[in-house]
């Protein structure tokens, strides 16, 4: 078989991402049929740039998951070697392919012989499952610390600020390199963190339903129950792991978590949710001048109603375009600790690892880096992109 | 004023103390002194032989003995080891130890040694911090400039097609991070794979002898990431500062566009944008570790990769108390400048 | 840059359409608008608030922004077409022959640059002159407007300012190069009245020193009448009614005229027996303006077939010069007809009182330097100083004063956010003075409620309106099930007047003068017995005033309601409170009944007050008087009498009492009380402010 040619590549390509191209099609028809009624979502329609950003987001997060969960689109296993394609260039006859392998290697091979194509659709799906859950991780502590701070204000803030402004001055790769090592890992350090952050939901959520309904307690006993019941589990399954510092009630343990992994969660989220919370502080000083809440007082409300319900919800435009661009800059965080080697396992396929591997023979193979290069690029773009045009939108109001 | 500078500093000594403690906390985890221990002593050494080995280093002491040591506020360590050698934390190697001082630790000047480079810290301290001092100031140079001239450019027509593409361009900056850009650059202007060898992909020349063939991509690498972001805000504060009723007035007085943005904009515009370029010091220093190790120029982001790789504790400390102070005294500058460019805030 | 000569009209607006453009669709926002300013004349522009009155001052600046563009009509000044015009030659002209005065003088002034070289820069740029000349000349202006101490001021910040010295250093700027036409753009609403009238004295004479023409654009009547010689009302984008100032006030030709004069209350109106009419229905949005007169829906000469069918055209009045107006039915109105009232009310008897307050006091502990937090210093901010008074059941009871008079914190002791310092507030003889708003029972909370000033702030944005009054009886504990709620939010929806519907909606698909009414219901929500106002309708359009007003007394008769209704606007304290407490800087300078408020003798700050207040009425002769400088600052308030540096009664006092003590509350016939050191004899010749002129 021959070399590809690159409008070939192009094409295979192509053809290869087919179910992305569908799903992203049926999307945006969907989304611009029924653009009125679907609030700032819909609204985000009538922006070329959030388009453009929310398509290319989607690209990704249907790329990651048809991977992820169907194992569609990728062409070879990411982390098996095949000989002879070591450092080969973009369209290269797979050696010795069987019926039912995939001919070529669509962007080549890798120094250790993998196919660069796959490891690049196969990192996408770490990216998208990570990034917007730490973010929205960071967004729980942020907003669960960044209301009452911003609300009272006095020593409870002054002492709050204090440690976010502490976090915040730790260079982060230095706070990286302190955290995301196995020996720290094996202290159980990052996982009795992972307690504390972990813990920030939950107690957001019966604050939040408490606050709301402690007028009739019947409603309110009833659904903190079942909340408290299932954020109890997914909390103790994700904290949990056997054999490590923390392991009780294994029986409800439902699942386990890479400890490299939580490790790497842990930590995005320790770095991230100072910022947010300054964010929410700084927005909860603005609002709480408001007339209504002035009302809410005057009424004799809770001081967790009102800044649950009548500061919060007024606060979701900043909030939700920030949380944009902070799953951006927690993608661009990612691949910073892969590229430097810490945390996840040295094999996979993540983004900022691959860039790494690629870059010592950048100088004669340029591909094995470039590719994901560009694929982190383009998440990270497209997600600015979609926040730009959110911002946009939401300011029109 | 004075007591305004008094208390940040004081402000930032307690940061400082409760940063270093905690790098000094995380060092100080058994499992980190343990892999410090076999990388000094070898990698096949037993359970009881690195107890040992740390005992006779003072490293098993009580965690606030030892911050109190490097801080110099307790008396360095004198240990007979159960090899029968007596070492001391003060202890030198061409020094008799009955003469050796009692106290050795920041507040006498001592930072300690750094078991990876096997010398004084504070030494590699300053020459790593000088050998990034050149690569910052060229990336300073090259990215205050140009961001505040595109944002200026793009923030005073919002909305026209120059604004259109400067932010477009703005976006796509900082969507690339270092590692990204500095693998894009080295392989378009310095791999065989394009044939543009215009530049070197390497800076370890540039250590010695800087010059646009071995310095540029790296300086670019960075000031590429930093630029969009302060671009951004430069663009967003003139956007807002431009619709302002006081614009409009000027506009309405006769005065001509460009005295507008130049006499009446401009300052008001500069206010918000200042703070983010100070702040943009510590964050930079991230940059300087990806674009150092990607570049192979051994300057301080290189160091801490080198020290936080080896648990080399108290170079590890040193760099940290250096970053720290870096990052806290931009803060401070940053608030002085506001001041200074916002009359509506007097200290007095 | 030399001056035009031209010895025609300065401004001549033919015409004139302008429209702002967005993507969806083309909003025009003037229509068919013509208008002519002769020299030396004042001609001003009244309005509802989106009438486009604003935008046809920036079509004359030519400075519409991208979106906004003429699309008919001409503006000439000085017989130059200004639409044809360069951006140079605009250049020349703005600033030099055409200045504008706008709204909030602290955002038109340059915050980073000192207010002599935002003030030298006008000369300088337009003639050319040097630095020293241009210096001297802005000294020159500074004492024109009467600034004190104009070196200090030439080097100072804006910021460094107070609010009237800041619009005197706006109007200073305009005059700078002694314009043609001076374009005021509600050049007062920021101040308070006090200021306001010196500020409006100020344009008043320099106009007529420098000759210049003057544009003024108010929503306020009273004001325009006190300024101007010639009035353009405007609505929704057209003008309705041209005229002189005597033709348009007393023998008006349009519905919309009238109906506005019939909403405002003018002294001799009376919540009983003359109550205000308010104009039915709302304002049109710019894209749902009807076919024909667009004041036909609320108008109350409506004639279906002639008004709905086609564009109405300015109509020359018979028998007077330049008096238009645009109405197809002029000659049919019987204009002369009284208002036709069916609706007068008995006056209520107060019941037994209420609230007692008892020698409250309300002090802060500012520190010294805001921004750099602590050093140690603090200063006691005196925001109430022994406030004594009673309110009865279905009594309203106005406070009255301007900022800083202390009006605002007393709500906020009443409501219990903060707590008094001393004395005590007593509601059916419980202290709860020092009881914060957690520590009070639901019923003390439900009887005592508040209605808020800025209608765009006093509903959450994202909550929907039946939700918030829901939310309201859920915590005054109000009936067993959701249902039962329910039922009674839409019978407080009914309350106020607002359509059962309006339960579902986002507070923005509303309009102000219907999220005020939404606020209402929400206070009414546990019944209150005592509901604060705090300027509920001075956010509001003139038109929509009178009905939430209204609204208002109806409410109380049903209720009977004890009302606190905190204004600093007099006209509207007349018309619906029994009884008026004046305060001035923490101190109530004095309290009775309305009519002893409002005639001698008076607190010579009363007294200002009443005189500084515009009233739109031509047969009403005011006394002038105009207080010096501004309100002096809580933070650091003159001793002795609050009021001594301002007034103008302090020569009668003898020695330097008025310095040094502070004066005892005289009580007067009738319970009367008034806060002054004037001794009787002397509060009982003076005269009164405020005299119909003989007809």
């Amino acid at each position: 078989m021959d070399l590809l040619t690159w409008s070939d590549i192009i094409i295979q390509i192509v053809l290869r991402l087919g179910p992305v191209w569908v799903a992203l099609v049926i999307l945006f028809l969907v989304s611009f049929r029924f653009k009125r009624s679907l609030g700032l979502y819909g609204k985000l329609f009538d922006s070329t740039i959030g388009m453009i950003g929310f398509a290319i987001v989607m690209f990704w997060v249907f790329a990651g998951f048809f991977a992820g969960a169907l194992d569609w689109i990728t062409t070879h296993d990411p982390l098996a070697q095949f000989s002879g394609m070591k450092n080969k260039v973009p369209g290269t006859p797979l050696r010795g392919a069987e019926d039912g392998d995939f001919s070529h290697f669509l962007l080549g091979g890798d120094h250790l012989a993998r196919d660069v194509f796959s490891r690049m659709i196969a990192g996408s799906t770490i990216v998208i499952i990570i990034a917007p859950m730490a973010t929205l991780f960071a967004f729980m502590v942020g907003i669960t610390l960044g209301v009452p701070a911003g609300y009272y204000g006095g020593r409870l803030d002054t002492t709050i600020s204090f440690i976010a402004n502490l976090i915040l001055a730790f260079p982060v790769i230095l706070l990286f390199y302190l955290l995301v090592t196995p020996e720290i890992r094996l202290t159980g350090l990052p996982q009795y963190m992972a307690v504390v952050l972990f813990l920030f939901p939950l107690i957001f959520f019966t604050v939040l339903v408490n606050s709301r309904f402690h007028i009739v307690p019947t409603k309110r006993n009833a659904l903190l129950g079942i909340g408290l019941a299932v954020l109890g589990i997914l909390y103790i399954s994700l904290i949990n792991e056997a054999g490590s510092k923390i392991s009780f009630l294994s029986s409800i343990d439902l699942f386990d978590v890479d400890a490299g992994l939580l490790t790497v969660f842990v930590s995005v989220v320790f770095v991230n949710a100072p910022t947010v919370f300054r964010i929410v502080r700084g927005l909860t000083m603005d609002i709480k001048t408001r007339d209504y809440v002035a009302a809410a007082q005057t009424r004799g409300e809770g001081a967790w109603y009102i800044m649950l319900w009548e500061i919060l919800p007024n606060a979701r435009g900043p909030l939700i375009v920030d949380f944009c661009l902070r799953i951006g800059y927690t993608t661009i965080l990612l691949g910073t600790l892969g590229f430097f080697g810490l945390g996840l396992a040295p094999e996979d396929p993540n983004w900022g690892a691959t860039i790494n591997d690629g870059r010592k023979l950048l100088s004669i193979y340029p591909h094995p880096a470039l590719v994901p290069s560009i694929a982190l690029l383009s998440l990270v773009l497209g997600l600015n992109l979609l926040a730009d045009g959110l911002r946009e939108e939401s300011l029109k109001d | 004023m004075a007591l305004f500078i008094l208390r940040r500093i004081a402000i930032m000594l307690f940061t400082s103390l409760c940063l270093t403690f905690v790098v000094f906390f995380l060092t100080n985890l058994y499992p980190n002194l343990e892999k410090m221990a076999k990388t000094q002593g070898n990698f096949r050494m037993n359970d009881e032989a690195v107890l040992s080995f740390l005992e006779n280093r003072g490293y098993l002491l009580p965690l606030p003995v030892k911050y109190g040591e490097w801080l110099g506020v307790y008396p360095g360590y004198v240990i007979e080891g159960s090899d029968g050698e007596i070492r001391g934390r003060c202890f030198k190697s061409d020094q008799i130890p009955s003469e050796a001082p009692r106290y050795c630790g920041i507040l006498q000047g001592y930072w300690g040694y750094s078991t990876r480079f096997k010398s004084d810290v504070w030494g590699i301290v300053t020459t790593r911090l000088g050998l990034t001092g050149i690569l910052m100031f060229w990336v300073m140079a090259l990215m205050v400039p140009s961001a505040l001239i595109i944002g200026i450019l793009a923030g005073m027509r919002e909305g026209s097609r120059t604004d259109r593409s400067l932010s477009t361009f703005s976006i796509v900056t900082t969507a690339t991070p270092e590692y990204v850009s500095g693998v894009i650059l080295i392989a378009v202007f310095a791999s065989s794979a394009f044939g543009l060898k215009w530049f070197k992909g390497t800076a370890t020349a540039a250590m010695d002898n800087p010059n646009l063939e071995n310095f540029f991509l790296p300086v670019v690498t960075i000031a590429i990431y930093g630029m969009g972001y302060i671009a951004r805000m430069t663009r967003a504060s003139m956007a807002e500062v431009m619709t302002a009723q006081y614009i409009r007035t000027a506009r309405l007085k006769g005065v001509s566009f460009p005295n507008i943005v130049l006499k009446h904009a401009l300052r008001n515009a500069l206010i918000a944008p200042f703070t983010v370029i100070m702040l943009q010091f510590p964050w930079l220093l991230n940059g300087v570790v990806i674009v150092e190790t990607l570049f192979n120029y051994k300057g301080f982001g290189w160091a801490l990769v080198q020290a936080a790789g080896n648990n080399d504790i108290e170079l590890l400390l040193g760099v940290s108390v250096v970053s720290v102070f870096v990052v806290l005294v931009t803060q401070l500058i940053s608030d002085i400048g506001y001041v200074y460019l916002n009359p509506r805030i007097s200290v007095t | 840059m030399s001056k035009i000569s031209y010895d025609g009209p300065i401004l001549e607006i033919d015409q004139l359409s302008i429209s702002f453009f967005t993507r969806l669709r083309e909003i025009p926002a003037v229509m068919d608008f013509s208008v002519v300013v002769q020299p030396g004349e004042a001609v001003g522009l009244v309005g509802e608030s989106g009438c486009g009155k604003s935008t046809v001052a920036l079509g004359v600046m030519q400075d519409l922004g991208v979106n906004g563009h003429i699309v008919g009509g001409k503006i000439k000044f000085k017989g130059q077409d200004l639409g044809k015009m360069s951006a140079e030659q605009l250049r020349d002209i703005r600033g030099n022959e055409i200045a504008m005065i706008y709204q909030e003088p602290m955002a038109s002034l340059n915050p980073a640059m000192k207010v002599g070289k935002q003030l030298i820069e006008v000369p300088i740029i337009h003639e050319g002159v040097s630095e020293k000349e241009a210096l001297r000349r802005a000294k020159e202006v500074l004492i024109d407007v009467k600034l004190p101490d104009p070196e200090r001021i030439l080097q100072s910040y804006p910021h460094q300012l107070s609010g009237g010295q800041q619009q005197r250093i706006v109007i200073a700027m305009a005059l700078m190069s002694k314009p043609s036409l001076l374009i005021l753009d509600e050049p007062t609403t920021a101040l308070d009245v006090t200021v306001e009238a010196a500020v409006v004295d100020l344009v008043k004479d320099l106009g007529k020193k420098y000759g210049t023409s003057m544009l003024f654009i108010s929503h306020n009547l009273g004001l325009i009448l006190e300024t101007c010689d010639q009035i353009c009302v405007m609505y929704s984008g057209e003008a309705v009614e041209t005229g002189s100032i005597s033709d348009v006030f007393d023998k008006m030709q349009h519905p919309y005229t009238q109906a506005l004069f019939r909403s405002i209350p003018l002294p001799g109106a009376d919540k009983n027996s003359r109550p205000l009419v308010a104009i039915p229905g709302n304002f049109p949005l710019p894209h749902e303006r009807p076919s024909g007169c667009n004041f036909g829906p609320r108008c109350n000469y409506f004639k279906d077939g002639l008004c709905n069918t086609q564009a109405i055209p300015m109509n020359k009045i018979k028998g007077f010069e330049r008096h238009f107006s645009r109405c197809s039915r002029i000659d049919e109105i019987d204009w002369d007809t009284p208002i036709s009232n069916s609706s007068q009310f008995e006056s209520l008897p107060p019941g037994d009182v209420v609230l007692k307050i008892d020698n409250l006091k309300k002090y802060y502990e500012v520190a010294a330097n805001a921004l750099f937090g602590s050093s140690g210093t603090y200063k006691t901010v005196k925001a109430n100083e022994t406030l004594s008074f009673e309110a009865r059941e279905s009594e309203t009871l106005a406070i009255v004063g301007e900022s800083g008079c202390g009006k605002s914190t007393f709500a906020k002791v009443l409501m219990g956010l903060e707590t008094a310092t001393d004395g005590g507030i007593l509601l059916d003889n419980e202290n709860i003075g020092s009881t914060p708003i957690e520590a009070r029972d639901t019923q003390t909370v439900a009887d005592i409620q508040m209605v808020f000033q800025n209608p765009f702030d006093t509903l959450n944005p994202s909550m929907t309106v039946g939700r918030q009054i829901v939310r309201a009886l859920e915590v005054f504990k109000y009936g067993q099930s959701d249902d039962e709620r329910n039922d009674r939010m839409l019978q407080l929806l009914d309350l106020v007047k607002l359509p059962r519907a309006f339960a579902t909606r986002m507070p923005r698909q509303l309009s102000g003068g219907q999220k005020q009414r939404v606020g209402i219901a929400r206070a009414f929500a546990g019944g209150a017995r005592i509901v604060v106002a705090d300027e509920p309708v001075s956010a509001l359009d003139v038109s929509v005033q009178a009905a939430v007003t209204d609204l208002l007394m109806e409410i109380q008769r049903k209720e009977k309601t004890t009302l606190l209704f905190i204004s600093h606007d007099l006209s509207i304290v007349r018309y619906l409170s029994d009884r008026v407490m004046v305060m001035y800087l923490g101190h109530v300078v004095e309290l009775g009944t309305t009519d002893q408020v409002f005639s001698p003798p008076y607190h010579p700050y009363t007294e200002a007050l009443l005189s500084a207040v515009p009233i739109a009425d031509t047969s009403i002769e005011k006394k002038h008087i105009v207080l010096e400088g501004d309100i002096p600052s809580a933070m650091n308030p003159p001793s002795g009498c609050p009021f001594q540096t301002r007034c103008r009664w302090k020569k009668d006092v003898p020695g330097s009492l008025c310095e040094t003590e502070v004066p005892p509350i005289k009580t007067l016939d009738g319970g009367h009380q008034i806060k002054c050191h004037l001794v009787k004899s002397k509060l009982e010749k003076m005269e009164p402010v405020i005299k119909i002129a003989a007809e």
